[in-house]
């Protein structure tokens, strides 16, 4: 007794850090920055947790992990079975160990985190997923009987491909539908290779598509056809087509070439790997000074990539203060480590151009924090006569995006949203359409991946239910 | 090739095959690192399932797509994309088409045709040899002219002699129809404006995804920003800000020229005023 009071004394006040590439190495190369835990490294931090009773972490989760569970099997140096407690609720924890905001979810409601820093869950879930793969000892569950329902999942991002491996694993047939040329959504197209390795996001699609899942790429749904015409052929639909409709600041000379949206600079990067050019044959323009108008996660991904693509300086342009960015923690530290320019309290007003039609610099004014807006926020006020020219040859906007308006444009009956969101219930993810659910950013906006993933979740579920009572 | 650097692409797509319509486009790549690039749709059969573009051969991608032999695949070719030319009983449409438009306003003219409208097909190149399809053309339209800028075809001149020789025939268009180069666009939207006729034009931006993810095809069309690959392509031609369009078009013009003079491919083609 005595003995095991004495170990729990033990505990590490301070989580294991994550080996990282040193900020000087990684802002000349698109290599993931964190390198992962070592075995060693994560049943270190494994022992950390406390293994509470009643633990809250969980339900900060939105795919409900049993974290203290898979964490426990980690502390015992059986990660095959962490890997099998893992993915019995969540079908992509190599992304989500590295993208979800988890001081935000289940690793700001640690226990352990009230007196001492919290358990790193998520990078014992991204070493987790990773083990496994290296060791290739990927387990599948055990498919139940074909039901004989067919249904198709609209969108290969990560609301689709959840219900798609939710759906598949209960014996329904899976059409997945995807537009682009490459699967994964936001996790192909947005998030850079340095954050999330894009082998590892194939890695994943074939996971699912080992599980039975049909993919069809460079099918539009809206276009090639339309949702009408699906509903004839499937017993069910659903709609997780994201959020990919830029959002313009509407500023004068938005237009001049070197102003992108955010989509545009990431997906010339990390879809069509611009930054290989001539290898790949998508050009991307190379400035020396960027601007990255905006302050989430896009916004710092846009600004990291910037600095690896040789720009001598880039700007992080935001109207509220240092306290108010929504970004992952994580990656705003990793953008101050790396050199990032973080222009606060900062408006544009005007894009500036030279003759030949190109920025040479925004116009911007100086902003105060005034009272909290409807997010809770401090309203950002402008500062009069504060006027004054931001140089640069590139601007990036990184202010959000809507939901992609194909299929709320062509699908009769389906009820959109005054944001061009496509209204589904929040407990079913049921639209005002028979058959149809929706789920993810094109319903809420742009929001994480791990809310998309939640949202397909639930409405993987409502589809079961429903598809089992046919 | 048809004629001396435009191809014509014939693709076996059952999908896109019978939902495409007049005006709409596709976008392809031709190879695993290729670019994505959108081609007008000039014709199709839903019944065979394949669709055919024009393309004019002008950089890296469409160099690769004009190697492509019969039997190959290419690994994206995605669509319909945009929306379609709006047809209607408009009564007398003056269909102009140059380059690549020569082949995608066949479409829409038998549509319109189809549908009761008096057909006029003027087709414009710089000579005889780089005139095609004048003969379809004539399968459907009312009255079929060429003009050629040196004369060895048709009436020799610009598409500024539109309007001489629609008034000698007594022809009074109701609406014009252009798809081509942005340049030969741009001076019938100038010759259209002040006799005050509809007129609707295919614009062709610089395009990446074409579903309208990422505002690089945007134009600025009556003080309004708007996505050539979502809200258009066609366009009112009197609305756009050309001078912008054309900017914007350039964007690329060093790095899509590099991989030319580094392959040695002879493309000398300096139509960048042009295309």
């Amino acid at each position: 007794m005595a003995e095991e009071k004495k170990k729990k004394k033990k505990i590490n006040p301070n989580r294991i850090p994550m080996p990282k590439q040193t900020p000087e190495e990684r802002v000349r190369n698109f290599n993931e920055v964190a390198l992962g835990f070592t075995a060693e490294l994560a049943m270190m931090e494994a022992a950390r947790c406390l293994q509470c009773k009643k633990p809250l972490c969980v339900q900060g989760c939105p795919v409900e992990v049993n974290i203290p569970g898979f964490i426990g099997k980690i502390a015992e140096g059986d990660f095959k079975g962490a890997a099998g407690e893992l993915k019995s609720k969540n079908a992509l924890p190599a992304v989500c160990g590295r993208v979800c905001p988890q001081e935000e979810q289940c690793e700001k409601l640690c226990i352990l985190g009230k007196k001492m820093e919290p358990v790193a869950i998520g990078r014992l879930e991204r070493f987790t997923a990773d083990y496994e793969a290296q060791q290739g000892t990927v387990e599948y569950p055990k498919i139940p009987k074909k039901t004989g329902k067919k249904v198709a999942v609209i969108g290969s991002g990560p609301a689709g491909i959840t219900v798609a491996a939710d759906l598949a694993a209960l014996g329904h047939e899976i059409v997945m539908y995807e537009a682009l040329h490459e699967p994964g959504g936001v996790l192909m197209y947005g998030i850079p290779e340095f954050r999330l390795p894009k082998q590892i996001v194939g890695r994943e699609m074939q996971y699912v598509q080992d599980l039975g899942v049909e993919l069809i790429l460079n099918y539009i749904i809206g276009k090639t056809r339309t949702i009408d015409s699906i509903l004839e052929e499937f017993d069910a639909v659903f709609v997780g087509s994201g959020a990919g409709l830029p959002w313009f600041l509407g500023i004068p000379g938005e237009n001049l070439n070197g102003v992108y949206s955010a989509n545009e600079y990431l997906t010339r990067v990390n879809l069509m790997k611009g930054y290989t050019f001539p290898e790949h044959d998508t050009p991307i323009k190379r400035p020396h000074k960027v601007t990255v108008v905006g302050g989430g996660n896009v916004a710092m991904d846009s600004a990291r990539t910037a600095l690896r693509l040789g720009a001598d300086e880039s700007h992080i342009v935001y109207r509220r203060s240092r306290e108010e960015l929504p970004a992952r923690l994580e990656e705003v530290e990793n953008a101050e480590e790396e050199g990032v320019i973080f222009d606060f309290l900062t408006l544009p007003k005007r894009c500036v151009g030279n003759e030949q039609g190109w920025l040479i610099g925004l116009e911007c004014v100086k902003m105060e924090l005034g009272e909290p807006d409807d997010s809770g926020r401090r309203r950002p006020v402008e500062i009069p006569n504060s006027t004054f020219l931001l140089e640069c040859d590139a601007m990036v906007a990184a202010i959000g995006n809507s939901p992609n308006p194909l299929i709320p444009q062509t699908t009769q009956g389906l009820e959109i949203g005054r944001k061009g969101n496509i209204e589904a219930e929040e407990e079913t993810g049921k639209t005002s359409l028979d058959k149809v659910w929706a789920g993810g950013d094109v319903v809420t906006g742009a929001a994480t991946v791990i809310m998309a993933m939640g949202a397909g979740r639930i409405a993987a579920r409502s589809m079961h239910e429903y598809l089992a009572g046919k | 090739m048809i004629v001396p650097n435009l191809h014509e692409i014939v693709v076996e797509a059952p999908d896109v095959a019978t939902s495409v319509k007049p005006g709409q486009f596709v976008i392809v790549r031709a190879d695993d690192t290729g670019e994505r690039c959108p081609l007008s749709v000039a014709d199709y059969d839903p019944e065979k399932g394949t669709v055919t573009s024009i393309f004019q051969e002008v950089g890296e991608t469409t160099s690769k797509l004009a190697l492509v032999n019969p039997g190959e695949t290419i690994p994206t070719y995605a669509g319909p994309l945009g929306v379609e030319t709006e047809l209607g009983e408009f009564g007398t449409v003056v269909m102009i088409g140059g380059c690549y438009g020569i082949g995608s306003i066949y479409p829409i003219g038998k549509a319109l045709k189809e549908m009761g409208n008096h057909v006029i097909v003027i087709i414009e190149a710089r000579s005889n040899f780089l005139v095609y399809w004048a003969d379809r053309h004539r399968d459907y339209a009312d009255k079929v002219h060429v003009i050629s800028r040196d004369g060895t075809i048709g009436h020799k001149g610009h598409v500024t002699g539109i309007p001489d020789i629609l008034n000698r025939e007594g022809e009074k268009a109701d609406r014009v129809i252009a798809n081509g180069c942005t340049f030969m666009m741009k001076r019938i939207a100038d010759l259209t404006r002040p006799m005050g006729i509809r007129t609707i034009v295919s614009m062709n931006p610089i395009m990446i995804d074409g579903t309208g993810m990422c505002g690089v095809c945007r134009l600025t069309v009556d003080g309004e920003t708007k996505f050539a690959c979502v809200d258009g392509p066609d366009f009112d031609a009197h609305l756009i800000d050309w001078e912008e369009f054309l900017q914007r078009r350039k964007t690329y013009n060093e790095e899509e020229t590099e991989p030319l003079r580094r392959s040695g491919s002879g493309i000398s083609h300096t139509c960048m005023s042009c295309s």
